[in-house]
């Protein structure tokens, strides 16, 4: 994104929010797995896959965007 | 929903687990983080206030769409989905997809060439410093008043929503954000739109996902919504309004396509300093045409996170909610619908998600609303008119010490807005007197070369002193006229004594520019043109155009410009 000052693209921030919350949330989600919480399509087990999205997305986030790779 | 009021009843509507806090913890570290890491890179004025103009196309686009996405509008639009159902998408997709197309199509070139900073300094080459001047100290003090709107806001949804204490929650977010702004200036301020503007979506998405998946969709909402308000019509978009009485809002279809799309709209996106400085950091002229291009496709989907949660709401809660001035013990006001369904569906995790967002999304507009003041101070008025020539570096410190004071001030806001709570019904309203005659103004002056200065000053003034005027008129605030009489106003100037208060703002918003217009037109027939030596760059048919002929199709603005607006339009069509 930024050729004059060489920035770390703000993508790979992106990722970093994603990879640390999707591990945070999955890892809730699991956690409460045989009691989950007093809500609505509870049972569905949101956290869960929502939290594997999240580190999904981060992880591709942060490899394509990483400080320091060569940009085309 | 015993959870719920049990929780109430001890003065909040959820209460976060650790994992929750973890999340909300996480995201100030790492916007710190980020302020600290620019701080290296914004050395010059142009690094500082237009984030070096380097922006490409999708990070200004988003950048663009996000300093619009504030958590003020997040709660108050889903609770306008409650109130009004589906009309309320009308804001985000004719009220403001062809504003945004016309921006990046035609307005940015203009914006762009000139190299101006800020749409006062396009006033400024076009019309000189009076008309300039007057826009400056308008949007400045707009800006500001903005930012502490947005601080009081946050920290009475986070005294609802977690209980927290007010003054806790105003300094630390106004703490958090001087120190980033002021260390990386419109790069901090943009890099965090961005993370807000993710935040936001993976935050609020799972509500329509679950809402949906609950209702059995779209047409198992619509039946639990008839159900629930029998007789009303809370979705469809285009259908009833065709008379005032026929829809929750007391709106005519003149007013959404006249008011709202051709005149509030254009207004906003077209002349709002904080969204248009987004698209000036573009690092060349086709990303400048393109970032605004790009927004428009994010902000067509966004009434999926704001609008249909709010619609959802209608289905769903077993209690119905009340206007936001009318709340009683128990009760719940429209603008609490997206807490309530938050607090619905997300347990620990989710929730923290969704919180840290809503935290975002007002931090990012306090940021948002301070640095554009500090660039409006610096470059509008500073500059200008108390100390002309100065070293760069001494603008560079102006800002960063600007930015400082603005916070300092968006706290004294913030307070006087807990002691007066209209201050936020009226800092809304100040925003709308300005916005509308300034399209007027902007257009005129870069479509026709006739316009004088004189012109350009007096028409900005009298469509300003108009919409006022209106606005008091309506509110039944005019000195020494009956308060009585607002009914008469509203039927005279809204067409219906029925409209309600958002059919009120676009007709204010529609007779305000026409009178800019008006007085711009016949001031400009006893006034005498600049010569045409002083307007290239700055007029439609003194500019060259950058041609295009290198350029493949998919990769013009224009072409997509064309595609968002089909998309629009079959929207439309669907939802009629």
């Amino acid at each position: 994104m930024s050729e004059k000052h060489h920035i770390t693209p703000v993508w790979f921030f992106v990722g970093v929010l994603f990879l640390v919350y999707g591990v945070l949330i999955l890892g809730s989600g699991l956690a409460e797995w045989p009691h989950p919480p007093n809500t609505v399509l509870s049972e569905l087990h949101a956290p869960v896959w929502w939290g594997a999205l999240l580190i999904i997305l981060g992880g591709v986030y942060c490899t394509i965007f990483r400080p320091g790779r060569k940009e085309n | 929903m015993t959870a719920i009021l049990g929780m109430l009843a001890a003065g909040r509507l959820v209460r976060l687990a650790p994992v929750d806090l973890a999340i909300v913890v996480f995201y100030f570290a790492l916007v710190l983080g980020i302020g600290f890491y620019l701080k290296r890179f914004a050395r010059t004025g142009e690094d500082f206030f237009l984030a070096g103009r380097e922006m490409t196309a999708w990070v200004a686009g988003l950048a663009f769409v996000s300093a619009n996405l504030g958590s003020l509008e997040l709660l108050g639009w889903a609770g306008s989905a409650y109130q009004y159902g589906i009309l309320a998408a009308h804001w985000y997709w004719i009220g403001a997809i062809p504003a945004m197309i016309f921006l990046g199509l035609v307005m940015m070139p203009f914006y762009y060439i000139c190299k101006t900073h800020s749409v006062p300094g396009y006033l400024q080459l076009r019309y000189g410093k009076a008309t300039s001047g007057l826009s400056a100290v308008t949007f400045a003090i707009m800006t500001i008043l903005m930012s502490g709107v947005n601080m009081y806001a946050m920290a009475v949804v986070m005294k609802v929503v977690l209980g927290w204490d007010l003054n806790f929650s105003i300094f630390v977010s106004s703490i958090t954000v001087a120190i980033y702004v002021a260390a990386g200036g419109l790069f901090s301020a943009i890099f965090n739109e961005v993370l807000q503007f993710f935040l936001i979506w993976f935050g609020a998405l799972l509500i329509p996902i679950l809402g949906l998946i609950e209702t059995g969709g779209w047409h198992g909402m619509v039946a639990r919504i008839q159900h629930n308000f029998p007789g009303q019509d809370f979705t469809h978009m285009w259908g009833n309004l065709g008379h005032f009485k026929d829809n929750p809002m007391g709106m005519h279809w003149t007013g959404i396509v006249f008011g709202l799309a051709m005149v509030q709209s254009m207004g906003y996106w077209t002349t709002d300093f904080l969204v248009v400085q987004r698209v000036l950091s573009a690092k060349d002229i086709r990303s400048a045409k393109l970032a605004p291009v790009i927004g428009s496709f994010f902000k067509m989907a966004v009434p999926l996170i704001v609008i249909l949660p709010g619609l959802l709401g209608l289905a769903v809660l077993p209690m119905h909610l009340v206007p936001n001035n009318e709340v009683q013990a128990g009760q719940f006001g429209y603008n609490e619908v997206l807490p309530l369904m938050l607090a619905r569906y997300c347990g620990p995790g989710l929730l923290g998600l969704g919180i840290t967002a809503l935290v975002a999304g007002f931090m990012a507009g306090m940021a948002g609303n301070v640095s554009a003041f500090a660039t409006v101070w610096t470059y509008d008025l500073y500059r200008p008119f108390i100390r002309k020539s100065a070293p760069d570096q001494h603008y560079v410190s102006m800002g960063r010490w600007c930015t400082l004071i603005g916070v300092f001030i968006s706290i004294g806001t913030a307070y006087a807005a807990k002691h007066f709570a209209s201050i936020m019904d009226y800092v809304q309203a100040l925003f709308g007197f300005f916005i509308a005659p300034l399209f007027g103004t902007v257009l005129l002056g870069m479509m026709w070369k006739r316009v004088s200065k004189a012109a350009g000053f007096w028409g900005l003034l009298a469509g300003t002193v108009s919409s006022v005027t209106l606005f008091l008129l309506m509110q039944g605030k005019f000195p020494f006229l009956n308060p009585e009489s607002r009914g008469r106003w509203i039927g005279l100037f809204a067409l219906s004594p029925h409209a309600q208060g958002l059919a009120q703002d676009m007709y204010q918003s529609l007779w305000s520019c026409v009178t800019c217009v008006v007085v711009t037109v016949l001031v400009t027939m006893v006034t005498e043109p600049r010569p045409d030596s002083e307007l290239h760059g700055l007029v439609y048919s003194l500019t060259e155009k950058a041609k295009e002929e290198h350029t493949s199709v998919l990769h013009r603005a224009a072409f997509w410009g064309v595609v968002s607006l089909l998309v629009l339009a079959f929207l439309q069509i669907i939802f009629w």
